[in-house]
């Protein structure tokens, strides 16, 4: 049975076939987030200001299987930058995924690349 | 040349607690590289901490309490096999076979297969909705019951069969699945292994303050109801109507495997040990609650954790490691939030030594100890109540230390001079401090002296000292702060690891620097990293209440809730409560909220602070409903908030007939005055007109009781996992000095309190407590009133509606839709219906 977890894979950059106009650099909070829709996919996105990077990821928390990490606030485990989930803080490395304060599963993280002020996300399909 | 190593089997039966444990013991000695490890476990999922089980009633989850994931086992080498029961030993040709009728061949074979809940044969036993109570299954199975019960009827009964330690922990089950818990007990006394009558006495008196029902000398001779349970038949005419009964009448040895083999048991069961572990066969070791040791079945994780490393150096050949020959069963709980400890000798007899009790039934406190007859060690204790003083207590026991001239100055509260014992510096080395991982004050104090750990979380996962059932973990944190001490390095209450700053330092600057962003402070104050969900909200807190400013300020750091001015649920939508001041509201306003519900389909229930609110809102249709609220005359009532949330208010003498004062409008004052403000955490107030006290206000932060010539005021309460009544303040005074002293007193929270600390914890944590805070408010000692008046003022003054504010700016409304780039609504939301409203499906 394909589980709803199932269409959130973890995406490299060599491997990206579609680079995705999401929206303007400014619809996103700085140092926050905001979602993204793709196909019958929920991204979440975070403009990192102070690191001058932006994140992409599933916008799923594995944890009780929800739309809400984008809702997350961001910041810092010990100089990983992180997303906690606005439900019960469970937090995720940005950069890979990993569940940092648990042992839940990592969630699948997308390549964003910005070009002339607007946002794009990489996907494989 | 080859060398081959011919890798010999040990399987080991049972993935419990102590199953786990031997494998973990075992993959940390070198000398276990030429061992191949089986594990067979009989239940779905790999071992998990049965002695926190109750914890399952509020997490539901049951990843969190295992013990290690399925891949820890593979990572070290280990085969784990679940979902199979070992059905058959072969000692002869030294093999086992399962229920799906695999077989496999050991050298070693350990048996850790614990026990099973006793069930007494009593008539009817087996009817639907008796269950017990011992695996995740069970209470998946009991949760599903309780809710189709809690759907059926409101008012649903379930009684715990056994008035014992797994008992009252069921007990607690009950209670949090919402159902009213009665405890049926055989003997006289409740715990009757573990407390002496007095103190079984003391604990009844709690637990029946708290909501238990107890019955006690009760022989149950049959299940009543037609197929499932509806009642308990004590003798003619003595019943008890339940809906759900949990068998917990203790525990049976799991010793079906041994007995069909011929291993030697017991005759009340259980497998017999010598001292190394071994059982009648030289090849067999048995463990944990299976093993009878000293004719003893030891139901205590720490004697199962020793005889698992016993068996761990024996098999590798170091036979000089055997089990003690006393065992500790020294044990301190809290069940159902009460403190339960006994240590040593619990119930000494009089010709051994002598007992010092301190009973006081007002309090629900117990305190007795056992002193030997030259007065000069302790020998054992019961504490009831409080078990603060227990760590301190079992040390001076395990260790032999000296104890006072006086003994009954151990138990008696503490004179001034503090700890009669000094500090846990002077236990010795060797002291025990954590008995269910053996990690002595040493080893503790010795991590952080090689630098291996830097503080508390270090030093835990170096030792493992309070991962067993944490009874030590006060004790392991005042040994790293004291050893960190004496080290020079300073311990402090930072907020976390992006600032050395605890949170009045962060006000102190941020007042005096007039920070306005984050950033600032981050960027100045900081350890140089990025922030995070603990110091973000706790600084856009700081700045509203020192600009006098809204959550809508900066909303990238504002905690979920005050981001999206709603209290985010379940699955993500949201709940609408605007403020109805005191609870009063007109017929027109009450209309106008029933057909705003309507129309946007929300869920709607009146809150336990008597106001109501509107669930299953999604972010787009937040600024719509509000919009509505608006025109109607309603206002945020910030429940999403670390702020006011309401003044509960009784209808005072404006209708009732006992009425001393007008409570509802000085209740619509105070909510008024202080609405909005942010502070350390939510602040809940409440006004009584009269004694009788239905405005439940000394459950709150603040409490008024109207009394002749004037209010009383009371300062301090909560309800919430440790509930606690306010304490007096003042009495007698009128309306302008209530308003007075509340000033002071909540600036002076806001601005001392720790991060997300209630006023009870921090009034109770002040140094010189409610005498000190006195002096501070009334007297003005530290010359700050006035300060703290004009502080609170301008908060009042500078009020704003922050959803008012909200819809009416462009900018701000951005924030409010599911996504950036799409007007669509998430499309993962399932409601399903819940009598005549609807609820997010329930998680899996």
């Amino acid at each position: 049975m394909e589980t709803i977890l199932d269409k959130y894979k973890a995406t490299e950059v060599a491997n990206v076939k579609v680079w995705f106009k999401a929206a303007s650099i400014n619809d996103f909070p700085k140092d926050g987030g905001a979602c993204v829709k793709y196909k019958d996919k929920q991204i979440a996105v975070f403009n990192f200001t102070r690191l001058n990077k932006w994140y992409a990821c599933q916008n799923l928390c594995p944890h009780k299987m929800e739309m809400v990490l984008s809702r997350g606030m961001i910041g810092d485990d010990k100089g990983i930058p992180k997303v906690a989930c606005p439900l019960h803080k469970k937090t995720f490395s940005l950069e890979t995924g990993e569940n940092l304060n648990s042992d839940l599963n990592a969630i699948a993280v997308y390549p964003v690349k910005v070009e002339e002020g607007f946002v794009y996300i990489g996907f494989d399909e | 040349m080859f060398k081959y190593v011919i890798m010999k089997n040990i399987i080991v039966v049972g993935n419990g607690m102590v199953g786990y444990k031997f494998c973990e013991k075992f993959v940390a000695n070198e000398a276990s590289k030429d061992f191949k490890v089986i594990v067979f476990g009989e239940e779905p999922r790999p071992a998990y901490d049965r002695v926190h089980l109750s914890e399952f009633f509020e997490s539901q989850n049951a990843k969190a309490l295992e013990m290690a994931p399925a891949s820890w086992y593979a990572e070290h080498g280990i085969d784990l096999v679940v979902d199979e029961r070992v059905a058959d030993i072969n000692r002869t040709a030294k093999t086992i076979t399962t229920a799906k009728d695999r077989e496999f061949s050991y050298d070693y074979l350990v048996l850790a297969t614990g026990s099973s809940p006793f069930v007494p044969p009593i008539k009817g036993v087996e009817k639907e909705g008796v269950f017990v109570y011992r695996t995740i299954e069970d209470l998946e199975g009991m949760l599903a019951y309780a809710a189709k019960i809690n759907a059926e009827k409101p008012d649903g009964k379930a009684a715990v069969l056994g008035g014992g330690l797994l008992g009252l922990e069921a007990g607690k089950a009950v209670l949090d699945m919402g159902l009213e818990p009665h405890i049926v007990e055989f003997a006289p006394k409740l715990m009757p292994r573990q407390l002496d009558s007095r103190s079984s006495q003391v604990l009844k008196l709690k637990l029946e303050s708290i909501g238990l029902n107890i019955h006690l000398s009760k022989a149950t001779n049959q299940i009543l109801g037609d197929g499932k349970i509806t009642g308990m038949e004590f003798g003619e005419d003595d019943t008890l109507d339940v809906d759900m009964l949990i068998v917990s009448a203790g525990i049976r040895p799991r010793d079906e495997l041994a007995r069909a083999c011929g291993l030697e048991v017991g005759v009340r069961g259980g497998i017999v040990v010598d001292n190394t572990m071994k059982t009648s066969d030289n090849n067999i070791y048995a463990i944990g609650e299976i093993a009878l040791y000293n004719q003893m079945i030891y139901g205590l994780v720490a004697p199962g954790y020793d005889m698992a490393d016993v068996a761990v150096h024996q098999i590798l050949g170091n036979t000089d490691k055997v089990m003690p020959a006393d065992i500790d069963m020294s044990t301190k709980l809290k069940l159902i939030g009460v403190d339960v400890a006994s240590f040593g000798e619990p119930f000494m007899p009089a010709s051994k030594g002598h007992s010092i009790i301190f009973e006081n039934k007002t309090q629900h406190l117990y305190k007795r100890i056992n002193v030997s007859l030259d007065g000069k060690s302790l020998l054992g204790g019961i504490l009831v109540g409080d078990a603060a003083d227990y760590s301190m207590l079992h040390q001076v026991y395990l260790n032999g230390m000296k104890i006072p001239e006086d003994p009954a100055q151990l138990i008696l509260p503490a004179s001034e001079g503090g700890a009669l014992l000094g500090d846990v510096m002077d236990l010795p080395d060797e002291a025990q401090i954590c008995s269910c991982e053996s990690v002595t004050k040493g080893q503790i104090c010795g991590v952080i002296e090689n630098e291996e750990a830097s503080d508390l979380a270090g030093v835990v996962s170096c030792t493992k000292a309070g991962t067993g059932c944490g009874g030590c973990k006060p004790m392991v944190a005042d040994l790293t702060n004291a050893t960190l001490k004496s080290l020079g390095i300073e311990v402090k209450d930072s907020v976390c690891e992006h600032f050395d700053l605890n949170r009045q330092d962060l006000y102190k600057i941020i007042q005096v620097k007039g920070y306005t962003k984050f950033n600032e402070v981050l960027d100045n104050h900081g350890n140089g990293g990025h922030g995070c969900e603990l110091c973000k909200p706790l600084v856009a807190s700081l700045m509203a209440t020192i600009h006098a400013d809204t959550a809508n300020k900066e909303y990238a750091i504002q905690d979920s809730n005050d981001r999206f001015l709603a209290n985010i649920q379940r699955n993500g939508t949201y709940s609408v409560v605007p403020r109805v001041p005191g609870g009063e509201i007109t017929p027109d306003k009450l209309i106008a909220l029933g057909q705003i519900a309507k129309k946007y389909d929300l869920y709607t229930k009146v809150t336990g602070g008597v106001r109501i609110d509107l669930f299953g809102a999604t972010l787009s249709q937040l600024p719509l409903i509000w919009k509505e609220l608006i025109s109607h005359g309603f206002e945020s009532g910030h429940a999403y908030g670390k702020s006011l949330r309401t003044v509960k208010t009784c209808v005072g003498s404006t209708w009732c007939r006992y009425g001393m004062d007008e409570s509802v409008s000085f209740g619509i004052e105070l909510e008024n005055r202080y609405r909005g403000i942010r502070a350390p955490h939510k602040i809940k107030g409440g006004v009584s007109g009269c004694i009788r006290e239905c405005a439940e206000a000394r459950g709150k932060d603040f409490g008024l009781i109207a009394v002749e010539g004037g209010w009383n005021l009371y300062v301090g309460g909560n309800g919430g996992a440790n509930p606690r009544h306010a304490e007096l303040f003042a009495e007698q005074i009128d309306n302008e000095t209530v308003i007075k002293y509340l000033d002071r007193y909540l600036m002076f929270y806001m601005r001392t309190a720790k991060p997300l600390q209630r006023t009870a914890a921090w009034q109770e944590r002040l140094e010189g407590g409610l005498d000190y805070l006195k002096e501070v408010i009334i007297e003005d000692k530290l010359g700050i009133a006035e300060d703290l008046e004009k502080e609170m003022q301008t908060l009042v003054n500078r009020f704003e509606c922050e959803w008012t504010q909200a819809v009416n700016d462009p900018e701000m409304m951005k924030r409010f839709n599911h996504f950036v780039n799409s007007e669509e609504e998430d499309d993962n939301l399932v409601f399903v219906p819940m009598r005549d409203q609807k609820m997010p499906e329930p998680w899996v």
